[in-house]
């Protein structure tokens, strides 16, 4: 690459010529800038190239802003800087802009023949670094390299306000930075900015560039612990200190974390905008239960961003699931988005219900229909991204607040959650987890969009009849709902809380008799993820227990009906992984949702789970997080009604959970369910 | 013609497009952008430029003979048409094209029939005066000769 070639030599000379030899290396910075630059207009884009070219950058040239993104995709630390003309066919320029944002965080300039004053406003309300008129002349073009920099300073600022003194390796920038605020000045910008190409050159970053300081990739986890890490503070405590003590990995730095913090903000401030029911998840999703630790991480980014908006604007969580996992599982403008969030809600996964694999595990498994607040709308395939995302979301946000706070909530899972939480916290999120994981690992392998529901429901019924064992509710829980599956609680649930999320928990919620009533009591209040929650609420606390104990044993590969919460977590995480995830964006969200009701689980109980099979483990993960988060809901006796449906139309929630219901019960007759009835299930 | 002789001439030419206003600065980049490693940089671009504003004089053309015209499509192909004249420096035709998009805003059939026609006519004119400054810098480079950087005075 052309910049390390740049570098090495810059760094050479830094080295040795410590930084007075400034022309040559300040006359290389700029150059090897690599830039990536959209434009449908072949002209346009050839003269760009060659000007970029010009001033000894490093370009590579897209005409269409699909394969742009997919560029900086496969390589999210090869550019530094982007350049997009607005009008393009495929995509809105901004629409881009906004992804680069929210996925890369690269400065981006836009250009345009167009200026006018309301193109320029909206360059700057999305986030544009800078607005270019065009025709463009190369020396406007010189000079874009100030807005990498310029976004690096901020970043480090934002570092050194977070407070932290440590400045572990990055120490030499802090000078540096010191030094940029003098960047006007040339001199003193070469002699910082070659003190920090030393820097950079002696850490031994992999990171080639001069400019850049080695990139983060926020994978599913690490988001997963920052969101799980953010809920726990507060949206509006966290700082990036403290969520980097929180989250305790090792060579993050607090400027990564603020960075990363600044881009969630706006993110959930958009959010915010898109719907008003959401902040009652955000809410609820904010106060994860602070044993659930690092649930949310990951999906805690969908879950969060509702937590923080209140809203589960589908959409933006399935990008951000997407942008927070790093572009994990979730595909650009993940499908989960509000749409799936609502089918979370609305239980409108009868596919997620009893999946194919379910079925099995069904038998005897309570289905925990924690999810009923979720709909399982979550087609198979989208389970598997929903189990991704899922995962992403269990540690998300699923953190039901244990103390039942919530259930002022819209979510009503998340109230739930948070009120069985206080009560069961430690059963049900076992159980929850448990579940999740089960519905989530072994349902999701077998690509079964709704199996999650079958293994969530399965839990629920039986835990209807006191069968604790398949407590699917994991899987209700993890549907979509950004219950913050607290897939975090990996630690007690291995792996997968994704479960959560994929067990479109929905369709569990209705398929399960035993939890039907809960359900669909709670479904209709809920509309959405609550699912789980509701079954919770529904179901005795002492039924509860039972669920947990059988959840946990239902684990999926064992189909066993046994006490374990572990296998019944398994299913229900199956179940509810695989529910969520098959509604694709949701499942990030659900996952997180799955996980809330997981982590509701007693993470004794998922402990338990722990110890079930692999699948179970998966499952667990993501069971725990959903069971666990249905549990909470389930203690609190909050009707379920009034959790979910505030947001999301109990209307709909109510078809939902009927049809969800209904295809339950015919799965459930399928699974062999014991006894239990589905005549009770109020609907 | 001597090889002096012919760039006397094209430098005279190409001062004239510029003083005509067929051509502004930003062509003078372009002009600059060419090297050693690139030598025949103009010509592509001017090439490319050629070929796109075909196209989307064509577009015009087709869209503005629809029963009902549809304005936004032809304000976007206005404005690309803009994009591409400025970045290649092509005055003339980019002035035509502001003019057809505040037509376009007034939604007014007949005013922008004119302005494709306006367009139309400037951009052949331009793409004439290119080909022949081109085909000069043709000749001198053949005949051994080197272009002239046009110092231009304005």
């Amino acid at each position: 690459m052309n910049v390390s070639s740049v570098k090495g030599s810059m760094s050479i000379s830094s080295s040795t010529s410590t930084w007075k030899a400034g022309d040559t290396i300040s006359d290389q910075f700029p150059a090897g800038l690599r830039v990536l630059v959209v434009d449908d207009d072949p002209t346009c884009l050839m003269i760009l190239e060659k000007m970029l070219i010009a001033c000894l950058y490093k370009v590579t040239k897209c005409n269409r802003a699909e394969t742009a993104l997919s560029k900086l995709r496969e390589n999210k630390n090869g550019y530094d800087i982007v350049l997009s003309d607005v009008h393009m066919p495929d995509m809105d320029g901004f629409k881009l802009l906004e992804h680069i944002g929210l996925e890369m965080d690269l400065p981006v300039i836009m250009m345009s023949a167009d200026d006018g004053k309301k193109v320029v406003m909206k360059g700057v309300t999305h986030g544009a670094c800078d607005y270019l008129i065009k025709p463009v002349r190369i020396e406007a073009l010189k000079n874009i390299w100030q807005h990498v920099v310029r976004k690096r300073k901020n970043e480090w600022k934002e570092f050194e306000q977070s407070g932290s003194v440590e400045e572990g390796d990055r120490q030499p920038k802090q000078s540096d930075d010191a030094d940029y605020s003098s960047s006007a000045n040339e001199g003193n910008w070469k002699g910082s900015k070659k003190r920090k190409d030393e820097e950079e050159e002696t850490d031994e970053r992999d990171d080639t560039s001069t400019l850049k300081k080695p990139r983060v990739v926020w994978s599913v986890e690490l988001h997963q612990q920052f969101v799980a890490a953010v809920n726990q503070l507060g949206i509006d405590k966290a700082v990036p200190k403290k969520i980097l003590e929180l989250m305790n990995v090792p060579g993050l730095t607090r400027e990564n974390v603020a960075s990363h913090l600044q881009k969630y903000r706006l993110y959930l401030r958009r959010l915010s905008g898109v719907s008003q029911h959401q902040s009652n998840l955000s809410t609820i999703i904010s106060a994860q239960d602070p044993t659930f630790g690092s649930l949310s991480s990951l999906s805690g980014l969908d879950l969060q961003t509702l937590a923080a908006t209140g809203q589960l604007p589908a959409q933006s969580l399935a990008r951000l699931q997407a942008a927070g996992l790093g572009r994990a599982t979730a595909k650009s403008g993940i499908p989960i988005t509000l749409v799936d969030q609502r089918n979370i809600f609305s239980f409108e996964n009868p596919k997620l219900r009893f999946g194919e694999g379910q079925q099995q595990h069904m038998t005897n498994k309570q289905q925990v229909n924690l999810l009923h607040g979720i709909p399982t709308t979550m087609e198979p395939k989208q389970l598997v991204s929903l189990r991704h995302a899922a995962q992403s979301i269990g540690n998300m946000n699923m953190q039901v607040p244990p103390h039942g706070a919530q259930s002022s909530q819209n979510n009503p899972l998340l109230m739930q959650m948070g009120q069985q939480q206080q009560q069961q916290q430690q059963q049900s999120r076992g159980q929850i987890l448990v579940d999740s994981t089960i519905n989530h690992a072994p349902r999701l392998s077998s690509s079964m969009g709704q199996p999650i529901l079958s293994n969530g429901i399965a839990t629920n019924v039986s835990s209807r009849n006191g069968i604790p064992e398949n407590i699917r509710a994991p899987g209700y829980s993890q549907t979509p709902s950004m219950l913050n599956f607290p897939m975090n609680h990996a630690s007690e649930l291995p792996g997968n809380s994704f479960a959560l999320g994929s067990t479109p928990g929905v369709s569990i919620l209705t398929s399960k008799g035993a939890f039907q009533e809960d359900v669909n009591s709670e479904i209709k209040g809920s509309g959405g993820l609550m699912p789980s929650y509701d079954v919770f609420n529904d179901l005795d606390q002492h039924k509860l227990q039972s669920w947990e104990l059988q959840n946990v044993g239902m684990a999926f590969d064992t189909s066993q009906h046994s006490n374990s919460l572990q296998g019944n977590l398994d299913l229900t995480q199956s179940a509810l992984g695989q529910q969520g995830f098959s509604s694709g964006q949701m499942n990030g969200h659900n996952r997180s949702a799955a996980v809330a009701s997981k982590a509701m689980f007693s993470t004794g109980d998922v402990k338990e789970l722990g110890s079930a099979q692999n699948v179970n483990q998966h499952l667990n993960n993501l069971l725990v997080d959903n069971t666990i988060r249905v549990k909470s809901e389930r203690v609190c006796d909050t009707s379920p009604a009034n959790i979910f449906p505030d947001h999301f139309g109990q209307d709909d929630l109510m078809s939902a959970l009927l049809k969800q219901q209904e295809s339950v019960a015919s799965s459930e007759n399928e699974f062999d369910f014991d006894g239990y009835s589905m005549n009770n299930i109020p609907v | 013609m001597e090889v002096g002789q012919m760039q006397r001439r094209l430098v005279d030419y190409t001062k004239s497009l510029f003083m005509e206003g067929f051509l502004d600065a930003q062509f003078l980049q372009l002009q600059q952008l060419q090297d050693e490693s690139n030598p025949d940089f103009v010509v592509e671009v001017v090439s490319l430029f050629f070929d796109d504003s075909e196209k989307l004089l064509n577009d015009l053309t087709m869209a503005l003979d629809q029963p009902s015209v549809d304005f936004k499509k032809v304000d976007a192909h206005v404005h690309q048409l803009k994009g591409s004249s400025s970045s290649i420096g092509a005055q003339r035709v980019k002035n035509a094209c502001i003019a057809f998009r505040s037509f376009c805003e007034e939604q007014n059939i007949d005013a922008t029939l004119r302005c494709l026609q306006q367009v139309k006519q400037e951009y052949y004119l331009v793409k004439n005066k290119l080909e022949t400054m081109l085909r000069l810098e043709q000749q001198i480079v053949a005949a051994g000769g080197s272009i002239p950087m046009i110092e231009l005075g304005f």
